[in-house]
């Protein structure tokens, strides 16, 4: 395992030595410690290589990740995993606010959970919070999978496209457009399949699936009160 | 004498008059919208009359300024954008930008045609919503990639392959309002590059879904910095609202470079509520600027790009005296590849308007091919000749400024000032910053803004 320490090693030299990881390196473990809460740690990173952070993160850890797996010993701020291509990006603690924003792909897995507008504008990203999550939570979200085993605040899938929201717990209230759906057993094994990856205790069978009423797609004037 | 206004009973009546309040289109909006229920959506930007660059005047020289020789003696052009932070500043061979306008909006052969003109000229043009399309970064030297609240196509290859990236917080068209592409125009490939269902009316978001202030802001140009290496410039652009706020704040967050877009810039499409009610004129919103600029010591450190309605070398000579580093054009651009041409006059007719007035592109049905994705009508527009126009008149427009540069003893644009111009009334006055023509007034000048 490769060692970077913040203590000592400034935020440009860190993410320079991380980014030039590429597919045929040999050097794939990675430890960074002595975070302290620094922003943009970890992001842009762009091969196959295993990223420990030693601590909590600021804005943007992970951010824009492509095929790495970044792993926080910690708490993450705001916009961890921000519009993450590919990989995975797991938290043990808690995600501040747009945890996953605009996420094209890959997994973001939360073991704590997450604040407000997690999974806002998501676009095939797939998100596991072992917790709960804030309110207006994937406002916009246009496609990928968002899993809560908690519970849901205000909001939740505002203005959504066709991406799917499964929560076992609560939901407080369901933003403009976004509905109870039908749980069928292709969601089921969509279900299974992240619960297993993310390491989640949970059954399929225990959670509620929400989606896109698809009413405000094309706009009309007698929806104008849901605008 | 008409039948209305006729005798009537050998007394002579009274004449119609028509409100100036409930004018013909004001009343044609209100049956519009009665009929439809539905906002009027359109493209461009403010139609209404406002003070702009026709109220300022050169001066030229006399005896207490010293002229250029014309053709002869030199008048520089180039302008570097982004040296500030960037590694690699951006160099342009002259001051007018192509602003950024996207695929789906614009057909591919119209952002081909772009960048083609873009790279004769030697200047940049610029992504829009949508994200880049191979075919923008193959034919553009220097591809300026914009970063949109609705992050549609963005990802970090596309990033690493740009010349600059522009964090776009407004647009002049419309000040605190998103984006819209309506479902006509939701091809196949758009729809996939959006990741959106293919027909829908997409609305983009009008505020960033990961930064809200501008002290997250700079946090995140330390991201993009990051994931970039530090090597491209960051440009903000905003919206002609509170330009000497957002200069400042924009420069706190660690911009490289200004994008000041006025009101009458140009949209793909939005209401028409929006453009024409929302923002300030474009000669409102440089002084302002350029002041927040000077009061943080860094005029021509952070540079200034100012867009919204340039249309001659008068009117890029005219910003660029007042303190801006550079122009962007937009609306003027598309009207050199063809848009409005009366050539379609006919078609224009059969749509319910006219050449020149067109402004519907939200509809796909361009007949100039244009700002349309139908591939009957794309395949009017030649990229190449477009291109070739594009580039024509970019060098038509370098060439005006250069005259009135030289004429004011200007041996580079950059040296254009505010004392080479007089303004013709007292509006333009007081907004620009410069003397009422004959005078040395300048309305309400009292130091703040």
């Amino acid at each position: 395992m490769q060692t970077l320490d913040m203590a000592t090693t400034e935020l440009r030299e860190v993410n320079s030595t991380l980014q030039s990881q590429k597919a045929d390196t040999n050097q794939r473990v990675w430890e960074v410690i002595n975070p302290k809460g620094s922003h943009a740690i970890a992001c842009g990173l762009d091969g196959p290589i295993e990223v420990t952070v030693r601590g909590s993160t600021g804005y943007y850890c992970a951010g824009m990740n492509k095929e790495a797996t970044v792993h926080i010993d910690g708490s993450a701020g705001p916009g961890v995993a921000e519009n993450m291509m590919s990989g995975t990006v797991i938290i043990e603690g808690d995600a501040s606010q747009y945890a996953g924003a605009t996420g094209h792909g890959g997994l973001l897995v939360i073991k704590g959970n997450a604040s407000s507008r997690c999974g806002i504008s998501m676009k095939g990203i797939d998100i596991v919070v072992h917790g709960n999550i804030g309110h207006m939570s994937a406002f916009m979200a246009q496609s990928g999978n968002l899993v809560v085993l908690g519970d849901a605040g205000d909001a939740l899938g505002d203005s959504c496209y066709e991406a799917r929201f499964f929560v076992r717990g609560k939901v407080k209230s369901l933003g403009a457009d976004c509905e109870e759906k039908e749980m069928r057993s292709e969601h089921i094994e969509i279900l299974k399949d992240l619960l297993e990856r993310a390491g989640a205790d949970a059954k399929p069978e225990e959670f509620t699936r929400y989606g896109s009423a698809r009413t405000l797609y094309n706009f009309n004037i007698d929806n104008a009160g849901a605008y | 004498m008409n039948e209305i206004n006729k005798p009537k009973d050998g007394i002579p009546q009274t004449a119609p008059i028509k409100s100036a309040t409930f004018t013909d289109p004001i009343n044609a909006e209100i049956r519009r919208a009665a009929a439809t229920g539905i906002y009027d959506i359109r493209g461009g930007g403010a139609k209404r009359k406002v003070p702009h660059f026709d109220d300022l005047l050169f001066l030229g020289a006399s005896i207490s300024r010293y002229p250029l020789e014309g053709y002869r003696e030199k008048c520089e052009t180039s302008v570097t954008l982004g040296t500030r932070f960037a590694k690699n500043p951006i160099e342009l061979d002259i001051p007018i930008t192509i602003a950024g306008m996207s695929f789906g909006a614009l057909s591919g052969p119209a952002k081909e045609a772009l960048g083609r003109g873009a790279n004769a000229a030697g200047t940049s043009t610029t992504t829009g919503d949508g994200g880049m399309t191979p075919e923008e970064r193959g034919h553009s030297s220097k591809l300026v990639y914009q970063y949109l609240p609705s992050r549609y196509g963005m990802n970090p290859d596309d990033l690493r392959k740009a010349d600059a990236i522009e964090v776009v917080v407004g647009q002049g068209a419309k000040p605190g309002g998103g984006g819209m592409l309506l479902g006509q125009k939701i091809s196949d490939r758009v729809a996939e590059m959006r990741n959106l269902p293919k027909g829908i009316d997409q609305r983009s978001a009008c505020r960033h879904p990961d930064w809200t202030g501008p002290d997250d802001l700079e946090i995140k140009i330390l991201e993009l910095r990051e994931i970039t290496g530090w090597r491209v410039p960051i440009y903000i652009k905003v919206a002609g609202a509170r330009p000497y706020f957002d200069t400042t704040l924009a420069v706190k967050a660690g911009a490289d470079v200004v994008v000041l877009d006025g009101m009458q810039g140009g949209t793909a499409a939005t209401q028409d509520v929006f453009i024409e009610n929302v923002g300030q004129p474009t000669l409102a919103c440089i002084r302002p600027a350029v002041q927040a600029l000077q009061d943080m010591g860094m005029h021509r450190k952070v540079q200034l790009i100012v867009s919204g309605g340039i249309r001659t070398g008068a009117d890029v000579a005219k910003a660029m005296a007042l303190g801006a580093d550079a122009v962007a054009i937009g609306s003027a651009a598309l009207i050199a590849l063809g848009d409005n041409d009366p050539r379609w006059e006919a078609e224009y007719n059969a749509l319910g308007t006219t050449a020149g007035a067109y402004d519907d592109w939200h509809e796909g049905k361009d007949p100039a091919g244009i700002t349309t994705q139908d591939p009957e009508l794309m395949a009017r527009f030649d990229p190449i000749a477009g291109g070739r126009r594009l580039s024509n008149y970019l060098k038509v427009m370098t060439l005006e400024a250069q005259t009135i540069a030289r004429a004011c003893g200007k041996n580079h644009l950059h040296n254009l000032e505010p004392e080479d111009m007089c303004a013709l009334t007292v509006e333009a006055s007081a907004m620009s910053g410069v003397p009422l023509a004959g005078t040395n007034w300048i309305p309400g000048r009292n130091g703040d803004y």
